[in-house]
């Protein structure tokens, strides 16, 4: 197991974001973290990225509680898309994604030959080649969103943690995304909103509630209609995918909250 | 990732763009410019020194030579009246411009300068304190520079401690309490202005305020030289920590760089050099704004290039306008705040239509 939360709390103003949350993810594994909108999905992810400092518990990276490591050291195992997107300055594309060598070079050194190539093949990976040159300012979110994932990658991390990565993405990025997440070999922990890719493209599921984790297994075990209206408060049915089988939410509009 | 190499073509991929090529050209080039600027900088002036004169004093300055005895008036101006005041506005300027791309980063805003923070309103409480009741008195000439920079140190400690929260120094915070004290610094200076027996003293209040190198003589110097050496290098070296400063602060920590500290760090550097320049110039306004944003149109946003650029650039500008300054009006002279701006808006006016330039967005 490569990355582990242990009893991990935040507590803000003596209200609990997460409450003793344990979680575990496997080399290699992508788990998603599902739950509704203030349910705790992003202060998890923060403290696995250190912008945040648990209140208790911790997170252990193959055994090694992340505070006892220098931030530029935890950086260089784990990247991440943060959710604060926003860049200040007029830095092209190329730049920023090359930023992501901070946490392995030395004060201003300039990357070499190898770190160019690997910005080069993390911009194709993210379909960001034709921009290189432009100015990150002039971007479309999606396209933006895409430059970050890039930039992540540069940073060759074992664990990769994003926050809601497929959000601003057309329907064709997501799914590239997700099958690349998949297919990278990468551990990944990323909170996600759309039911469905989470279940084809994740080995296990975390649903958390007000803090709480609810529950944790593969797509089919944990996504239920009953754990879906436990959690969500909408009435969902579940088939299979016609072709490949993979599980499908379908939301019924009246059937919901409203019925 | 790295194993999927068919994706990839060289063919497809652009070369880094013409505004990101190497400075080391420029570079030399503009510290070219920046000497020979200081050179006319000395030769020109109510009294204009032929250029080879201007070399030759130098030379026996710094050497120790002789010069002949009918010569001494143009090298006693050379020397010991303008050589310093014209090394003062390169320090000077090089130090505004530093400090505000450091500004500017510190505090994520584009309209941020060296004086945001307060800190020059705080300066100007401790020299209209000396023009005023005569604190000081005993330093001598030392008493204005002194009461500002003791002033300078006064508003930083009570910017730092007004702005200090459970989350560090956030930007928002920072700016806010900066401008906030900034005000009530104005004040106290107004009071003591108006509380103060006689006009002269609003006078050199007004003109410290617009900024001026008049004073300046050799032993005003090496402190601030000092001072500004050590914050351009400083930064340098945190270039790259400066770029990922600017991703946001979370994703800031995802790359290995804690904002919290970085911006600790920034704030007391900017704020002892805003202090030993401010002591020294006065709050010459405008460079520190604008002379960042000049030099990121031109060269890109990258703190290691802008922060190589930038000392230089200001340096040049304000020997530039400094010459003006003592110049245009002889033998009175303009206050120099006034004629950065004067001389800047439309340079950066021009730089802002040329290029499309974002900070921030939008």
């Amino acid at each position: 197991m490569i990355l582990s939360l242990r009893e991990l709390t935040v507590e803000r103003a003596g209200r609990a974001l997460i409450d003793r949350l344990d979680l575990n993810v496997e080399a290699g594994q992508v788990v998603g973290v599902v739950g509704p909108n203030g349910s705790g999905k992003s202060t998890a992810l923060r403290c696995v990225y250190r912008a945040l400092r648990p209140s208790s518990g911790a997170v252990l990276l193959d055994g090694t509680d992340l505070t006892s490591l220098r931030l530029r050291e935890s950086a260089r195992s784990i990247a991440a898309l943060a959710q604060d997107g926003q860049i200040d300055l007029d830095f092209t594309v190329e730049e920023v994604v090359g930023l992501g060598r901070a946490p392995h070079v030395r004060g201003n050194r300039a990357l070499d030959a190898r770190e160019r190539e690997l910005c080069r093949r993390a911009m194709a990976r993210m379909d960001v080649t034709h921009l290189a040159d432009r100015s990150v300012l002039t971007l479309s979110g999606g396209e933006r969103q895409r430059v970050l994932v890039a930039r992540a990658l540069v940073q060759e991390p074992r664990v990769l943690v994003l926050d809601e990565p497929t959000n601003h993405l057309d329907v064709r990025h997501q799914v590239e995304l997700l099958t690349f997440l998949r297919e990278s070999g990468l551990t990944v922990l990323a909170a996600l909103h759309d039911l469905n890719l989470a279940a084809a493209a994740c080995d296990r599921i975390a649903v958390l509630k007000a803090g709480t984790l609810v529950a944790t297994g593969a797509p089919a075990e944990v996504l239920t209609p009953e754990l879906i209206r436990k959690v969500f408060g909408i009435e969902v049915t579940i088939v299979a995918h016609p072709r490949t089988g993979a599980l499908q939410l379908l939301y019924d509009l009246d059937g919901g909250t409203r019925s | 990732m790295a194993r999927d190499s068919t994706s990839f073509s060289a063919a497809v991929l652009p070369s880094a763009s013409a505004g990101r090529r190497r400075l080391t050209g420029p570079l030399l080039a503009l510290a070219a410019v920046l000497v020979s600027s200081v050179l006319a900088g000395i030769a020109l002036g109510p009294t204009v020194v032929p250029v080879e004169d201007v070399v030759r004093y130098l030379v026996a300055a710094l050497t120790g030579g002789g010069i002949g005895a009918e010569e001494v008036t143009g090298y006693s101006i050379v020397w010991e009246v303008r050589t310093p005041r014209v090394l003062l506005a390169a320090v000077v300027g090089a130090g505004l411009s530093v400090v505000g791309v450091a500004v500017q980063a510190l505090v994520r805003n584009a309209l941020a300068d060296p004086f945001v923070l307060g800190i020059s309103s705080g300066a100007s409480v401790g020299a209209t304190a000396v023009v005023v009741f005569g604190v000081f008195a005993g330093l001598g000439v030392y008493a204005l520079s002194v009461a500002a920079f003791l002033g300078a140190l006064g508003a930083t400690v009570l910017v730092y401690l007004a702005a200090r929260g459970s989350l560090g120094l956030t930007p928002l915070r920072l700016v806010l309490t900066g401008v906030a004290l900034a005000y009530g610094f104005q004040a106290l200076m107004s009071v003591l202005v108006f509380l103060s027996p006689n006009g002269q003293a609003a006078r050199t209040v007004l003109f410290w305020l617009l900024g001026s190198l008049g004073s300046a003589t050799w032993q005003s110097l090496p402190v601030v030289t000092a001072g500004v050496l050590v914050t351009v290098v400083v930064l340098l070296r945190h270039g790259r920590s400066l770029d990922v400063l600017s991703m946001g602060d979370e994703s800031a920590a995802g790359m290995g760089v804690d904002a919290a500290v970085v911006r600790r760090g920034l704030f007391l550097l900017t704020a002892l050099a805003t202090g030993l320049i401010v002591a020294v110039s006065g709050a010459i306004a405008f460079v520190g704004l604008v002379l960042p944003h000049m030099v990121r149109i031109v060269v890109g946003s990258g703190h290691r290039r802008v922060l190589a650029v930038a000392p230089l650039a200001g340096a040049v500008f304000m020997v530039w306008v400094d010459l003006l300054a003592r110049t245009l009006v002889a033998p009175e002279e303009l206050p120099l705040g006034a004629l950065t701006a004067l001389v800047g808006v439309p340079v950066f006016i021009m730089l802002i239509r040329r290029r499309g330039y974002l900070f921030g967005g939008r």
